[in-house]
């Protein structure tokens, strides 16, 4: 007893001595890793390992500790539970994750109430960041990629007509709106807007895709969840022959997340998408990462958007904790010190909006090419360099609120 | 081809390819229930392991699609009997409840074994150039791979329709699930038809888990995922019908397509509100005994 008390009174009596002030800081992670969606779980967590892993050094004397809970389905069910399980019984110091839309949104409440810092590395549901003062987004608003896709596709592409389809869910409907906007803004025609179902099982896409076809618009814009509900539309796309058809299919890059575009087929190839990342950028630091994430996770698994903004999520999680020293008990001050925060990730520069808490980026527009080596690919057609969600710019909706 | 044509005709044809899937499927399932009584939440699983079998034999053995399907049907088959004398056999006779937290159960295991195996991503096929692009037949063309998925429904609808109608081991299914006691009660093995059927029927889903890979994709949950459409055609159809399960799964196929098809906004309910119409009028399927 005497020993064990000696012990636990060391580290009191090191900072009694003026010893570095060594905390170890609990966070909580909220993703999917269970059920039909946990591929997008299982890239964000690898993400977060993979940051710890490698520069667990710079956080000197502190420790980082995850505690990972499962997010559950795409409805957000789940959530609620182990965000309040993670801030009452394990006392975590901050959230992070959060996949789905629903959840994110089913926990804001909990993070005003518990003064919690809440950082999101996937939901993109634009009007997520008005939810609460303590939600800080690391991944994108849906209108980021969406809303130029809709100028892009009525400007250079022009197409006059367009068809929409989105699988029905917050951020779907939000992306659908974000593109029409867009796009009849640039003069184009928003004809048919199809919803596609849950985002739980991943549909037989054919009847959407048919309709879409018998109407004959110039594009096609598609939203689906990232993951398998992508390779679902590839597929309908190339056995319905859109293209030969003469329809364009362009989307957001959950189209074409990195690790499923290797297993798509030849139908991708002319696929256009507006996206933050692709594990194709040349640049020393996706390099850096795309080498280091193969060296820990085999040649066959592939970083995609999800996985670079949880790699600035667990950047700034670094940045809020050298800065503050490892004292994180004020949720305010976590949040400010990331209001402006600057930094240099795999997608590229990178900043926190002060205003909105909400991501600012360059977005991509990419086309799907065959690489030399034979695998798919993606090129990159133009730059829309520092985007702003354009949704809180324009007010529209609860993004006014 | 007038609009109005064109779109009865992609109705149909989707539809019926939706159809057949359900039915490879589901026809399985319904007998084993017919004749048995068992409700086996397991099915679908079976169902996911022949797809991954399938993708293991094409992408990683190098075995050619066709008889990478045949090898699922015959070694999910076989391997579902070790399953029906070890597990299934103890539950002839047991309560629903128990015979729901079972089989649930071993539908959740599975999914936890090929998580760990295979991890959670979702796997693609790529099926030979044969059977992928568009077949052009008359006006318009058709998505191959649905024709192959129509032909092969088809023929195993021939196929099971010879062994139910006019074989001997066929006269005794359909007797023991008229009435089993009084089928036992003449000499026919009732348990031994079971683990037949139970085996067939296991084959079927597995076969029909890797022909939808190009449909759906596969991840480990397409063993519970999908299994509320399998169990609403059993539903529909009456449980123990082979001709039941063809006709269910055909309206439930035809009307999902053509809800989806025509009303985008609230199609995906179409195939529920039918199958409670039906229900309503007629509460034990259509080819089940009241």
């Amino acid at each position: 007893m005497k020993i064990i008390g000696a012990i636990a009174a060391l580290p009191l009596a090191l900072c009694g001595l003026g010893m570095a002030h060594a905390e170890t800081i609990k966070v909580g992670v909220v993703l999917p890793y269970s059920g039909p969606n946990s591929d997008l779980g299982d890239q964000i967590d690898k993400a977060y390992d993979l940051y710890v892993k490698l520069h667990a050094k710079d956080l000197g004397d502190h420790k980082i500790e995850l505690i990972k809970r499962d997010e559950g389905p795409a409805s957000g069910a789940n959530a609620r539970t182990v965000v309040t399980e993670l801030i009452t019984n394990d006392k975590v110091k901050l959230l992070a994750g959060f996949v789905f839309s629903p959840s994110a949104i089913a926990a804001a409440p909990l993070a005003t109430q518990a003064k919690m810092p809440m950082l999101i590395s996937n939901a993109g549901t634009a009007w997520i960041t008005n939810l609460s003062p303590y939600i800080v987004r690391f991944s994108f608003s849906m209108w980021d990629p969406a809303y130029q896709m809709g100028t892009y596709a009525a400007t250079k592409f022009g197409c006059k007509t367009a068809a929409g389809g989105f699988t029905d869910f917050p951020p779907g409907q939000v992306s659908m709106l974000a593109f029409k906007t867009a796009f009849e803004k640039a003069g184009g025609k928003v004809v048919d807007e199809v919803r596609m179902g849950s985002p739980g099982p991943v549909p037989d896409f054919t009847p959407f895709f048919q309709r879409v076809k018998d109407e004959h618009p110039d594009c096609f814009y598609v939203f689906v969840p990232s993951g398998s509900h992508a390779g679902g539309v590839m597929k309908t796309y190339g056995d319905l022959g859109m293209r030969q058809a003469g329809i364009r299919l362009i989307g957001p890059m959950d189209l074409i997340p990195d690790y499923q575009l290797a297993h798509m087929s030849d139908a991708a190839i002319g696929l256009v998408v507006v996206s933050s990342y692709s594990d194709d950028y040349d640049t020393p630091i996706n390099n850096e990462f795309v080498e280091a994430w193969h060296a820990a996770y085999g040649p066959d698994s592939y970083p995609d958007f999800e996985s670079a903004a949880g790699m600035d999520t667990m950047a700034a999680i670094f940045h809020v904790i050298n800065t503050l020293h490892g004292n994180l008990d004020d949720g305010a001050k976590v949040v400010d010190t990331l209001k402006g925060w600057k930094h240099d990730g795999p997608r590229g520069p990178i900043t926190i909006d002060p205003e909105t808490r909400d991501v600012i980026q360059d977005e991509h527009v990419e086309e799907v090419i065959k690489k030399p080596d034979g695998k798919l690919g993606v090129k990159v057609l133009e730059t829309f360099p520092q985007v702003k969600d354009e949704c809180k710019v324009l007010k529209v909706g609860r993004c006014g609120s | 081809m007038p609009p109005v044509v064109n779109t009865i005709v992609s109705i149909l044809f989707d539809g019926l390819a939706w159809a057949m899937f359900l039915f490879i499927i589901s026809v399985g399932l319904s007998v084993t229930m017919g004749l048995m009584g068992v409700v086996n939440l397991a099915h679908g699983a079976f169902a996911m392991a022949g797809g991954y079998l399938v993708l293991t034999a094409t992408a990683s053995w190098g075995v050619p699609f066709l008889a990478s399907l045949i090898i699922a049907f015959l070694v999910v088959g076989c391997a579902s009997v070790i399953f029906e004398r070890t597990l299934y056999s103890e539950l002839y006779g047991a309560s629903e409840l128990d015979q729901v937290l079972l089989t649930i159960g071993l539908a959740f295991m599975a999914i936890a074994t090929y998580t760990y195996f295979y991890g959670p991503l979702p796997k693609a096929i790529h099926v030979p150039a044969y059977l992928s692009g568009e077949l052009h037949l008359g006006a318009r063309s058709f998505p191959t791979y649905r024709v192959f998925l129509i032909v092969v429904g088809a023929a195993l609808v021939g196929v099971l329709w010879y062994g139910f109608e006019r074989t001997n081991i066929g006269a005794k299914i359909r007797a023991a699930v008229d009435n089993r006691r009084m089928a036992q009660s003449i000499g026919i093995n009732v348990d031994r038809l079971f683990t037949l059927t139970f085996a067939v029927g296991s084959g079927l889903a597995a076969l029909g888990g890797g022909l939808s890979i190009q449909l759906l994709g596969l991840t480990p949950s397409f063993a519970v995922i999908y299994l509320v459409f399998f169990l609403l055609v059993v539903a529909v159809g009456g449980s123990g019908s082979m001709w039941g399960t063809l006709a269910a799964a055909l309206v439930l196929g035809i009307c999902d397509t053509a809800g989806k098809y025509l009303f985008a906004d609230a199609g995906s309910f179409a195939i529920y509100a039918v199958a409670v119409l039906i229900l309503l009028i007629k509460p034990a399927g259509l080819y089940g005994r009241e």
